[in-house]
């Protein structure tokens, strides 16, 4: 088989594709280059810095397959970078690894791959792919702790089935230890987790330079009265409960949180930790990773954030709209995370949260 | 195997070969007194000495690198620094599709020492404005610190109007320097006809080994060195020569200047009948560049709808080596200073493969090349270019 092997220079993805070499593929490495201004963007992040392209094709020196650098900075702008800033605009919290995903390495990057003669892609992504009746289905890594699953769940079956998760089945200790075996220098790299584009890890301070905010107010949710003003709306996460500056404390002295944020109006609305407590979840954009519909009446379990937690629940609707129940009330959701829906261990698909209910 | 790629280097030619590993065998540091240190001084001054017949400048005028980018950050810098020396000269003129190696010290300079870089524009083609330079240096032409215009490009290949810029440069008492790393070999290099003040070489590109070169220095300009220690150079570089590199250039310099008319008519042959050919069997390409005032081995194409990594990478499984920029920039995603100057859009620069022939290319290999590029163009189109929605539409 002819794999396209994605080196991001970190070690997951060096050892995903050593694997697809010993397994006597035709293996040729690609590093994606992402981000177009590297200006701050010193030493190894883990992905897109120039060493960490340098450290990729170390990799495949050593692999003794091909490499080369594709420039997708043009379509990652677009499809991750603008999103997300538009996303937080309008008072959402995305998830820009899930984009990349969805955009990116699974849909622009593979569909290159297939044109250009590869057979599927393979990536150091910590998930498992199963055949079960013949169609290929994602399933959690053997270790939940590093499971990335969730910022998966927005492939469709389509690109599973091009898709290799070659780690799926060893936990990250043993991939450092392979990776150490083979010689691999990456083999003690640092993880990187925070979010390649934002140059110093300063979310909040970026955003603030690329959103033209317009100040608004801070309401108390419950009376409906003004506390305060503040900045800008895009500032403000649902649940958030640090960074308010709310020099009113609450009457019943309760500690209070964002309960809700509306960028059209700039407001925040603010409340106790009751009102964070939600009971449904609607998303649209639905994606069927599974082939096939969640089945209305189903229990299933979700996953409302990368690594957390797995909350029992049941569909209660799944067309181009999905709505779920939970079992037990959850809090801190905010729009625009992705919502995963697991089967155990397996996924069935995933969805952009529009809303959430008590 | 079908190489492509003799702008970013070239294989060392035979004879230089043999020279440069002769040399190595021997112990001498050419700064020593003892016999064999003044032996190993006599080869670096020989070599010194046939280089400046080769180019037709005194021997004086030459001082050895360690490559291309260091003559071109001791010309620049040097320069500079020492410009400032009498009176504050704070502008640096430079050609806005000068190589890295001349840009980026330049930037640098402007960054840490109170430099004003102004970009002397070029055309369509690659080819910089007299009428602009003559304005730039118009504007206050005593506080110039120098000029740095190549002598042709190592992207899209255009020949740059040397002489008439020399005259300007000349005429102003302004430094100029002129990075022939890629002209070497290819184009005419005569000085004494030529006055011009700073010229840099790298040995890759002409047959010697890797880190060598030289920088011309001429007319009374002056360089503050960049490397102080040894003074090996007096004045301008230290570090122990590189005999068996200094020999080794020596000799690919003499070869390339008595080759260079033969050579060049010979590539230019190659090139043409591929451009003909080329531009015919694939749909949609431009040459990108000067037709006319063009470097002989240099070929360099847009596949609209194509982009240049795909095409690279269906040549390079069939063994066939081309380049889509120059090797130094193709480390990050950046679309290429050089096209960007020329005022072409993203999916121009994207799209755009460059091809350079050198003394080992033949027809044979050049024939292989057209059979296979269109197939490769085709499927490369098949997977389009890497950019969003909003380019896709403008299309
Ligand atoms: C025009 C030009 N200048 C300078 C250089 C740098 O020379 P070197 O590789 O010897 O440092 C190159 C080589 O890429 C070049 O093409």
């Amino acid at each position: 088989m002819k794999v396209l092997a994605a080196l991001s220079g970190g070690v997951d993805s060096a050892v995903a594709a050593a694997r697809m070499v010993d397994q006597g593929h035709d293996v040729t490495a690609v590093h994606l280059a992402l981000a177009r201004n590297h200006a701050g963007q010193t030493g190894s992040r883990g992905c897109c810095t120039p060493l960490d392209a340098k450290d990729a094709k170390r990799v495949a020196d050593v692999l003794g397959i091909p490499f080369y650098i594709w420039d997708f900075s043009e379509r990652f702008q677009e499809d991750v970078i603008d999103d997300f800033i538009a996303e937080y605009a309008a008072g959402h919290t995305p998830n820009p690894c899930v984009r990349c995903n969805e955009k990116i390495k699974f849909a622009a990057v593979l569909e290159k791959g297939i044109a250009l003669g590869f057979d599927k892609i393979a990536t150091g992504h910590h998930a498992q792919i199963k055949l079960i009746d013949g169609k290929p289905q994602l399933f959690r890594s053997v270790d939940h702790e590093k499971d990335q699953s969730y910022v998966l769940s927005v492939l469709t079956s389509e690109q599973l089935a091009s898709s290799l998760f070659p780690l799926g089945d060893i936990t990250k200790a043993e991939v450092r230890t392979e990776a150490q075996a083979r010689g691999l220098l990456v083999a003690d790299k640092p993880e990187s987790y925070d979010i390649c584009f934002i140059p110093d890890n300063d979310t909040a301070g970026w955003l603030n330079k690329q959103i033209i905010a317009s100040a608004g107010q801070i309401i108390d949710a419950e009376s409906g009265a003004t506390i305060t003003t503040h900045q800008g709306a895009h500032q403000f996460t649902v649940g958030q409960r640090r960074g308010l500056n709310l020099d009113k404390s609450a009457p019943d002295r309760q500690a209070r949180y964002v309960v809700g944020v509306d960028t059209k109006t700039a407001t925040v609305l603010v409340g106790p930790e009751r009102l964070l407590s939600i009971k449904t979840v609607s998303a649209y954009q639905p994606k069927w990773t599974s082939g096939k519909m969640a089945v209305v009446g189903s229990d299933v379990t979700i996953q409302m954030r990368a690594h957390g937690a797995q909350l029992p629940a049941k569909i209660t609707r799944a067309d181009d709209v999905i709505e779920v129940l939970l079992n037990e009330s959850t809090r801190g959701v905010a729009p625009g995370q992705t919502l995963a829906i697991y089967d155990q261990d397996r996924v069935i698909g995933s969805g952009t949260i529009t809303a959430t209910g008590r | 195997m079908p190489y492509f790629d003799h702008a970013a280097t070239t294989s060392m030619v035979p004879e230089v070969q043999k020279l440069f590993v002769e040399h190595l065998t021997q112990a001498a540091n050419p700064s020593s007194i003892h016999n064999s240190g003044r032996k190993a001084r006599a080869i670096v001054e020989v070599a010194r000495e046939q280089i400046g017949r080769a180019l037709k400048t005194h021997p004086s005028h030459i001082y050895f690198t360690a490559g291309g980018t260091e003559a071109d950050n001791l010309a620049v810098k040097g320069l500079y620094w020492s410009r400032q020396k009498d009176k504050a000269r704070p502008r640096i003129l430079v050609s806005a599709i000068e190589h890295h190696a001349v840009l980026d010290p330049a930037h640098w300079l402007e960054k840490t020492s109170g430099a004003i870089v102004e970009l002397i524009p070029v055309n369509q083609k690659g080819v910089i404005d007299l009428d602009e330079l003559t304005k730039l240096i118009a504007k206050n032409e005593t506080d110039v610190a120098l000029i740095a215009v190549m002598w042709a490009n190592n992207e899209v290949g255009s020949v740059q109007p040397i002489e008439e810029i020399v005259k300007l440069a000349n005429a102003h008492q302004i430094p100029l320097h002129v990075d022939a790393v890629q002209a070497i070999g290819s184009l005419e290099i005569d000085l004494s006809r030529i006055n011009l003040d700073s010229l840099a070489i790298s040995g890759h590109k002409i047959g010697a080994p890797h880190a060598t070169g030289l920088l011309v220095l001429r007319n009374g300009f002056k360089v503050d060195p960049v490397l102080h220690g040894g003074n090996q150079e007096p004045e301008v570089r230290s570090g122990t020569i590189n005999t068996a590199g200094a020999a080794a250039l020596g000799l690919a310099v003499e070869l390339a200047v008595a080759k260079q008319a033969q050579h060049a008519a010979r590539l230019q042959a190659l090139r043409d009948k591929l451009i003909k050919e080329i531009s015919s069997l694939v749909p949609d390409c431009v040459v990108n560049g000067d037709l006319e005032n063009r470097l002989p081995g240099n070929t360099h194409f847009s596949f609209f709808g194509a982009s240049g990594d795909s095409i690279l990478m269906l040549l390079d499984q069939q063994g066939i080596e081309v380049s889509t920029g120059s090797a130094c920039s193709a480390g990050v995603a950046q679309p290429s200073h050089v096209l960007m100057a020329m005022g072409v859009d993203l999916f121009h620069a994207i799209s755009s493969v460059r091809i350079t022939l050198g003394t080992s290319t033949t027809e044979t290999e050049v024939n292989q090349l057209i059979t296979k590029l269109p197939q490769a163009v085709a499927t490369a189109r098949l997977a389009g270019l890497n950019v969003g929605k909003k380019e896709a539409v403008k299309e």
